[in-house]
């Protein structure tokens, strides 16, 4: 059996302090100097474009790196290589709220700020952990509830968020829009639907009506598991708040209909007003640092800088002007479709910046084998990730963290500074620089002086940017966008004007979403009758190459996680090594009894891949409108070691 | 009906403070008052993001009127109040507040504690050895905090930030009454078997380092701590999207310690692990490649 000692560093990476290229395919990596590796990655990506077009390339921009620097990559993208194929990881998580809130609003942000869950009178906690993945979040959601606010969590485990709730919902998984429609329907049927607020600022309520119209509580209990009771209490709670806090995390957006689950929250609001005024709103909580940034800032297939629509003759106008180039009036492939890209052969190249798709993807195993299709492929990190290991070429990057100046932007929209605080180790340069150095390799001599060059370009470029100079952002501690004026501040909340009395001033109506339950696409059956969820735990991060190297008091390693009904089922005590199985791959890990699961349902974490890697568990099946994979719900078994050949089918 | 109303404008109080005429905002502290006329009062159980403790009592200003002295740190400016902060009784009630204090523990590690006993004119020794009152190791039970309680002058802080003003994990609280008063965890636990999630969020607000980083402690075991050395840089965090500021400590390029700004909007001064110690992966040990 093995035992891991408990708080000690997982696996450690070290630093990247130097570049790597590899002579062939399949040979091994090996030190080289800049002037060579920069010399590599340019020919690569020179002679696929010149060879196959433009869409043959694809870049993977940083959703932890600073606004800057995604700016930089997709200018990159879009000037010199002529494409569209540029997105982040926030295809793995949050593309669905972005989706889903832009269909609605016009807008892909959160609509309120942490502050505004400190005086709000309900706060809801739909698939979302923000105890654990949001320490400093839910600190504003208990000063919430220490004010008076009354919080109901939504979740199918009763975590540590679940604790603090008034009501817990633990809904079977993937029943989020059966659960939300009842709610609808309640709302609607009690007579406490915002008629005014409807009538005034939304289209398609009698469409939506007649929607969830079979979602009576008692259709919802039957499938979603949550009691009747329970259901009508957080339906009449969240319509009479005065003002109330829909927030949601990976619960809602990794699922294959990650956008519907957004948009069915998203009507809630709508129907009872929780939405456009202070204290009232929809607050998507992001995983990564700069996600929110990221997409900001174009590095997304569909949108230019400023969250700007691509396919908008104007916009494509205005920056081909500011950018002496032309653009091409269509999306590019999504990080989803990309990889099924390199599977076909149409996408040969790719500059990888500070992701690691071969640990983070859904189907892990997949998602390796079509990279090592790829005819080059260009790895900038700060370690020897993975994904790393499968490039041609390895560019030592900065943390842009702690070693580079820039911005950053968070869940509630707020772009704060980044401070260079230390020099990186040995050759490690910083992510514009090498992009930049690659760009004038290519014929397009960029002069930024400075992070702050960067973001003045931006400014001039993005309206709801163009008020946050590096001054301002450091004299109010961060501001949220939209911040269009240099010498005032929009309020903490959007969509005000979907409250004003003139038409005008209202603007585009917000559409109810019209989404149907669509159950998960892994179906439990007698072969895998366990469903499998994932998420985070509060000492690990991700894919744990970044939180593993400190020594947690709380790390205790991956572990598939039962309730005390399972583990007598199968008979596995805590600790004891099991064999667990899906329809993709199996993995071994040892036995968690948790009492916040019940019969049916386990879980595990994605922080220690190589020890277990979980996503060889989970299904690459994708949200059609986000791309987003539906980690959140995978049918396995386990078995007890050693597996009998016999058993396995 | 709102269960939450939100706050009203705040308007302007005017009260004399040391015999100047003073305004400022309704409800704040004497405190508060002092500060921003850049008068120099010691504190050291106040707390920015705190609510007032009123445990060490050396922050005290005579109020005219009043029959005690009021701690300056809780109590509110009132419209026509007469303040006076450096009066012979306000001095003199300090002074023996830090005889009492330094007398009984170890303030070598607290921020201006020297300056303060030099300027009252304070002898702590006149108490003798034995008013230390505890005498014990310092505790390291883990590889991120370490507990001296030598240091330790029960001010509370540490415990009101683990529970309901911040953190609400509840993983110390006062055991103990009056000379055995300590603070302690439930049944006097380690800390790897408490309720700790090690946030860090006492350690940021404790005024005498009796709670400490383990790095802070070990580099000022070893001598190597040198605070002059080092600078102070705000930053992001970047774990997960909360976005909380950082600020880095940092001494011959390695980050050494983590706080962040107390008056910032998004953490109020607190982290979460992560955030307070996972840049371990910046230095990176040994280099890579091939």
């Amino acid at each position: 059996m093995r035992q891991r000692d408990r708080g000690k560093p997982t696996k450690e990476y070290p630093r990247l302090t130097h570049p790597l290229v590899r002579d062939e395919k399949g040979g091994p990596l090996r030190r080289a100097t800049w002037e060579e590796a920069l010399e590599k990655a340019t020919e690569g990506f020179r002679r696929i474009k010149a060879e196959h077009g433009p869409d043959a390339f694809g870049m993977f921009s940083c959703a932890r790196a600073t606004n800057e620097m995604n700016y930089v990559a997709q200018k990159f993208t879009r000037v010199i290589m002529g494409t569209h194929n540029v997105d982040s990881c926030n295809r793995t998580c949050h593309a669905p709220s972005v989706a889903g809130l832009s269909a609605a609003f016009g807008s892909g942000g959160g609509t309120s700020s942490y502050e505004e869950v400190e005086s709000t009178d309900l706060i809801v906690m739909w698939g979302s952990n923000a105890r654990f993945a949001h320490p400093i979040f839910f600190q504003h959601v208990l000063r919430g509830i220490r004010n008076g606010a009354k919080m109901y969590a939504v979740d199918p485990r009763r975590t540590s968020t679940a604790e603090w709730a008034e009501s817990w919902l633990g809904l079977n998984v993937g029943t989020d829009i059966p659960l939300a429609h009842a709610i609808g329907r309640e709302i609607i049927h009690s007579g406490l639907a915002n008629h005014t607020f409807i009538e005034r600022a939304t289209t398609g309520f009698e469409e939506y009506k007649a929607e969830v119209e079979p979602w009576t509580l008692s259709a919802a209990e039957k499938v979603t598991g949550v009691p009747a009771d329970a259901i009508r209490d957080l339906a009449h709670a969240y319509a009479t708040a005065e003002r109330a806090q829909l927030c949601w995390t990976l619960g809602i957006t990794e699922h294959h209909n990650g956008t519907d689950n957004v948009r069915a929250l998203i009507n809630l609001s709508l129907l009872t007003g929780h939405v456009g005024r202070y204290g009232a709103g929809l607050q998507p909580l992001r995983g990564q640092n700069n996600v929110q940034g990221g997409g900001d800032m174009g590095a997304i297939p569909d949108r230019l800088p400023g969250f700007q629509n691509v396919l908008d003759p104007e916009t494509r106008a205005k920056f081909e002007a500011a950018w002496e180039t032309t653009l091409e009036p269509r999306h590019g492939r999504n990080l989803t479709m990309m990889f099924e890209a390199m599977e076909t052969g149409e996408l040969k190249a790719v500059y990888c910046i500070g992701e690691n798709p071969a640990q983070s993807e859904a189907d892990t195993g997949q998602a390796v084998e079509r990279m090592q299709k790829l005819e080059h492929l260009v790895v900038q990190d700060i370690f020897l990730t993975r994904t790393a290991e499968l490039a041609d070429v390895v560019l030592p990057a900065t943390a842009a963290w702690c070693e580079t100046d820039g911005t950053t932007t968070n869940s509630e929209r707020r772009v704060q500074r980044v401070r260079k605080a230390v020099n990186p180790p040995g050759e490690a340069r910083e992510d514009i620089d090498i992009i930049c150095d690659i760009a004038a390799r290519l014929g397009h001599e960029w002069k930024f002086a400075d992070s702050e060059a960067v973001w003045d370009e931006l400014r001039s470029v993005s309206p709801q940017h163009y008020g946050m100079t590096y001054d301002r952002l450091a004299e109010h501690q961060g501001i949220q966008w939209p911040c269009p004026s240099t010498d005032k501040l929009e309020p903490t909340y959007m969509h005000g004007r979907l409250w004003e009395t003139d038409p005008a001033k209202r603007g585009t109506p917000a559409p109810f979403g019209i989404v149907k339950h669509d159950p998960p696409v892994d179906l439990t059956d007698e072969d895998y009758p366990l469903r499998l969820t994932t998420g985070r735990r509060l000492d690990s991060y991700n894919t744990g190459v970044q939180s593993g190297s400190y020594a947690s008091p709380l790390r205790r390693g991956e572990y598939v996680e039962l309730c005390p009904e399972d583990a007598e089922l199968y008979g596995v005590e805590v600790n004891e090594e099991v064999q667990v199985t899906s329809r993709r791959g199996s993995v071994v890990a040892p036995v968690w009894i948790d009492r916040a699961l019940r019969p049916g349902l386990a879980f595990m974490t994605m922080h220690f891949p190589d020890e277990v890697d979980t996503n060889q568990l989970t299904i690459e099946s994708n949200c059609p409108i986000a791309g987003t994979a539906e980690f959140k719900a995978s049918a396995i078994r386990i078995e007890k070691l050693p597996v009998e050949a016999a058993v396995r089918s | 009906m709102t269960a939450v109303p939100l706050d009203p404008p705040r308007r302007l109080v005017e009260f004399e403070l040391d015999g100047e005429p003073t305004r400022v905002p309704d409800g704040s502290t004497i405190l508060d008052a002092c500060r921003s006329a850049g008068k120099d009062i010691p504190t050291l159980c106040q707390g920015e993001t705190l609510e007032p403790k009123n445990a060490c009592r050396v922050c005290v200003v005579e109020v005219e009127g009043a029959r005690t002295l009021a701690p300056a740190c809780s109590r509110k400016a009132e419209p026509g109040m007469t303040v006076r902060t450096d009066t012979e009784r306000a001095r003199h009630s300090r002074k023996l507040v830090l005889e009492l204090l330094a007398s009984a523990t170890d303030l070598s590690t607290t921020p201006r504690a020297s300056e303060w006993i030099k300027e009252y004119g304070a002898k702590p020794d006149r108490f003798g050895a034995e008013a230390a009152t505890m005498n014990e190791p310092p505790k390291i039970d883990n590889d991120l905090y370490v507990r001296d309680y030598d240091k330790c002058i029960l001010c509370y802080k540490c415990v009101d930030a683990c529970g309901e003003q911040w953190q609400n994990s509840f993983a110390i609280s006062m055991a103990g009454r009056g000379f055995d008063a300590r603070i302690s965890t439930e049944h006097d636990a380690p800390l790897t078997d408490s309720a700790c999630v090690y946030c860090g969020n006492c350690i940021e607000v404790c005024p005498t380092g009796a709670l400490s980083f383990k790095s802070e402690f070990d580099m000022r075991e070893a001598g190597t701590w040198d605070e002059e050395r080092q600078t102070q840089t705000t930053t992001v965090c970047a774990y997960c999207g909360v976005g909380c500021n950082l600020t880095l400590h940092v001494q011959d390029n390695e980050i050494v310690k983590v706080s962040s700004p107390l008056d910032n909007p998004v953490t109020h001064g607190n982290l979460c692990i992560k955030g307070r110690f996972g840049y371990q992966h910046v230095g990176g040990g040994n280099p890579a490649g091939a």
